[in-house]
């Protein structure tokens, strides 16, 4: 009977991604060498806003002293993450400071000056956190400020809170790492599988014991599918046993809504969150950073990034303090910059280029890439569109970059919504195959973001014209209210003045009489 | 009777066409009543279509008036704040042609400003409340104003009446928050959408 599971698991069935693309991996090179911590930065410099959401609120003044761990901000709201210390030390500054963006532009940042000692706070562990019930550990998770860290870094505790009405039935841990260069996960999963297995069953029950609980892992990653499999045998507790699933290679499975239709078959709506399908995702990082948080008490103050690519002399992944800056990072491996084409944080398909050496590694980088002139040239001059329809065949969305192209050109917005700009998830899978070099995801990047300032100019047009009528009717209002007054005021003289007379009359007509 | 009304179209067709016409009538004017539009539609679909600034630019006193006097046959080219877009869009629902855009001196309009009053110089004169058409402006009698910068519509009105000059109009600058990416700038090659093998097509040998 367990032989007849055995093989049924084995033979999965899996759902072929519809598109996607085979960029060359290169992700032996970074794999050679093992795990190191990298040594304790000059200065730390924590953005407030390292996630979706709203930014985090200091919770210190600059002069105060602060120990690892200790939180510095805390969330804002309900989609927001709290920020930790990643070393004990003094804040010397809290100001904008360059942060990684694509805008290149300055953010709210807290600087630690580091005083070496990396003392901690005493830190809340739970031996029992199996007893623990769904709402304490999402608390605990929340206070630890964990967001995604697979490169969205939607805050984690949103996430594995739905509604009450929508029942989980499947809880799929993410990692793919679909991304060239990339391995940072494949790291973690081998080297702490226990954690990332141990993690999976506390998402299990916090999230009422789903009945599929699925890892996903590309093919090109057997060493840490095995020692997934391994830990899942090691595990005490055999009250969720996950399933690892394998499955081909291909750019980007990583997705939340692409790993989602190859391991269930379920296309996410447009415009609808996974758990509305009964489905929640979680990255490998995230849901190892989650056990840390519940079992240790841990906050979140480091990460895995890679380092790689032609521009580095040492390839390798390294554990990172939240806030580490970049250029503490490309001194300690060697970056060369005439040998750099682009520097980017983020894989080279959706990585962002880093305009500020001084800008600081945060919860979601999981990759420092310094592609060199033969790995990744500029790209061409665009040439015009030939219509091949590549675009097409590659998009994971199942949409069609070459018509929202043109739309996206005569900034038809109303028909590039039609044509479904939103469910874009901005691969750049397009764009790679583009004969023409056209820079399609920029096309669309732009057109969200007009679209978005459409709809906000909108609402503020909106609520002008309502506070435009509310004023008119006051001041109609005002006006009927003096008129009333001026007709009261005319009506009580009138009438003074015809008792008056009266009184006059009677007067006369008294004297005439008297006279008479 | 019968006999006579079927055998004589000539009777026949008027009886016919009365009863048709009774029966249309009483239909037209079921629907008159039942169906029966509130205000002018096309009025209120101008007016969402405007920015709201309540400026005054065109020569009506707010964007409801200009959006009723463009429904009666008015130029739709005469609101600066909303800039071309709005006139494009205004073309499409009305479906008439775009005009450019009647922008008689102000040449930098599609920059978004709003008001800010410098409050050392304010003498609390609340003349300026008084113009504000949104209500955007806080203050009392010899009290200093303050601009609500979340709702400034940066449409000028407020500068003019001021007795001391001490309302000034800032751009509003780009932050992390509303940032967005650029339209990559069209290159020389793809000013024309043609494919490859037609450039030079149309040109005179």
């Amino acid at each position: 009977m367990s032989q007849l599971i055995a093989r049924s698991r084995d033979q999965r069935k899996i759902w072929a991604l519809p598109g996607g693309i085979h960029p060359a991996e290169n992700k032996q090179r970074s794999l050679q060498q093992p795990l190191v911590d990298l040594p304790l930065p000059e200065t730390i410099i924590l953005p407030l806003s390292q996630h979706i959401g709203a930014p985090a609120k200091p919770l210190v003044k600059v002069g105060d002293q602060v120990l690892t761990g200790q939180p510095v901000a805390e969330a804002a709201g309900a989609i927001s993450a709290a920020v930790h210390a990643s070393t004990s030390g003094t804040v010397v500054a809290i100001e904008e400071r360059p942060i990684i963006h694509a805008s290149g532009m300055r953010a709210p940042c807290i600087e630690i000056e580091p005083d070496g000692r990396d003392q901690w706070v005493p830190l809340q562990g739970c031996e029992d956190y199996r007893e623990l019930d769904a709402s304490t550990l999402l608390e605990k998770i929340r206070a630890a400020g964990i967001a995604g860290m697979g490169g969205a870094g939607f805050p984690a505790a949103v996430k594995l809170n739905p509604r009450p009405e929508q029942r989980i039935h499947t809880l799929i841990i993410n990692g793919t790492e679909c991304e060239p260069y990339i391995t940072a996960d494949d790291t973690l999963m081998q080297r702490y599988a226990d954690e990332v297995i141990a993690g999976t069953q506390l998402l299990a029950q916090l999230l009422h014991f789903p009945q599929q609980v699925l890892i996903g892992v590309e093919d090109n990653k057997p060493a840490a599918a095995e020692a997934l499999r391994q830990a899942i045998e090691r595990s005490e507790c055999k009250k969720v046993l996950p399933e690892v699933v394998e499955f081909p290679t291909k750019y980007p499975s990583g997705g939340e809504k692409q790993l989602i239709y190859i391991l269930t078959g379920q296309e996410v709506p447009s415009g609808a969150l996974p758990a509305s399908l009964g489905i929640v995702c979680q990255n490998v990082g995230s849901t190892a950073a989650i056990y840390r948080a519940v079992r240790y008490g841990e906050p979140l103050t480091s990460r895995i990034t890679t380092v790689a690519g032609n521009g580095f002399e040492l390839e390798r992944n390294v554990r990172v303090r939240l806030g580490t800056p970049v250029k503490h990072l490309l001194y300690l491996h060697g970056y060369k910059a005439d040998m750099t084409s682009r520097l980017v944080i983020g894989g080279p398909m959706m990585g962002v280029a880093i305009a500020d050496m001084d800008a600081p590694l945060v919860k979601t980088s999981n990759c420092v890439l310094a592609l060199g002139h033969s790995e990744q040239p500029l790209p061409p001059p665009a040439q015009a569109c030939i219509r091949c329809g590549q675009c097409a065949s590659v998009c994971p969305a199942g949409l069609l970059p070459q018509q929202l192209y043109w739309y996206a050109q005569s900034q038809d917005y109303e028909r590039i919504q039609a044509h479904n700009l939103a469910d874009c998830i901005e691969c750049g899978s397009c764009s790679f195959v583009c004969p023409s070099s056209i820079p399609l995801v920029q096309y669309f990047r732009a057109s969200k973001g007009a679209i978005r300032q459409q709809a906000q100019e909108k609402i503020k047009s909106d609520r002008s014209r309502e506070r435009f009528e509310a004023r008119k009717a006051r001041i109609e209002a005002e006006e009927a209210e003096k008129e009333a007054k001026r007709l009261a005021r005319k009506a009580a003289a009138n009438a003074k003045k015809k008792a008056a007379q009266e009184a006059a009359a009677e007067k006369g007509v008294a004297a005439d009489a008297e006279s008479r | 009777m019968d006999q006579l009304i079927f055998d004589s179209p000539l009777i026949l067709s008027p009886v016919m066409l009365t009863l048709l016409a009774l029966v249309f009538g009483g239909v037209l004017g079921y629907a008159a009543v039942q169906f029966k539009v509130e205000g002018d539609p096309i009025v209120d679909q101008i007016d969402s279509l405007l920015p709201q600034t309540q400026c005054g630019q065109c020569g009506h006193p707010g964007c409801r008036p200009y959006a009723q006097s463009i429904a009666n046959g008015d130029a739709i080219n005469k609101c600066p704040p909303g800039g071309q877009a709005t006139v494009n869009a205004l073309a499409d629902l009305l479906g008439v042609d775009a005009q450019p855009l009647d922008d008689s001196g102000e040449g930098d309009a599609n920059i978004k400003k709003v008001a800010f009053i410098r409050e050392e110089d304010c003498i609390g004169c609340t003349k300026c409340i008084q113009a504000c058409p949104i209500d955007a402006i806080v203050g009392a009698a010899k009290q200093m104003h303050t601009v609500l910068k979340s709702d400034c519509t940066g449409c000028d009105l407020c500068v003019e009446p001021c007795p001391v000059d001490c309302i000034d109009m800032l751009p509003l600058t780009t932050t992390i928050g509303n940032w967005s990416w650029e339209l990559p700038p069209p290159s020389a090659q793809r000013a024309v959408e043609l494919i490859a093998t037609d450039s030079g097509r149309g040109v005179a040998v």
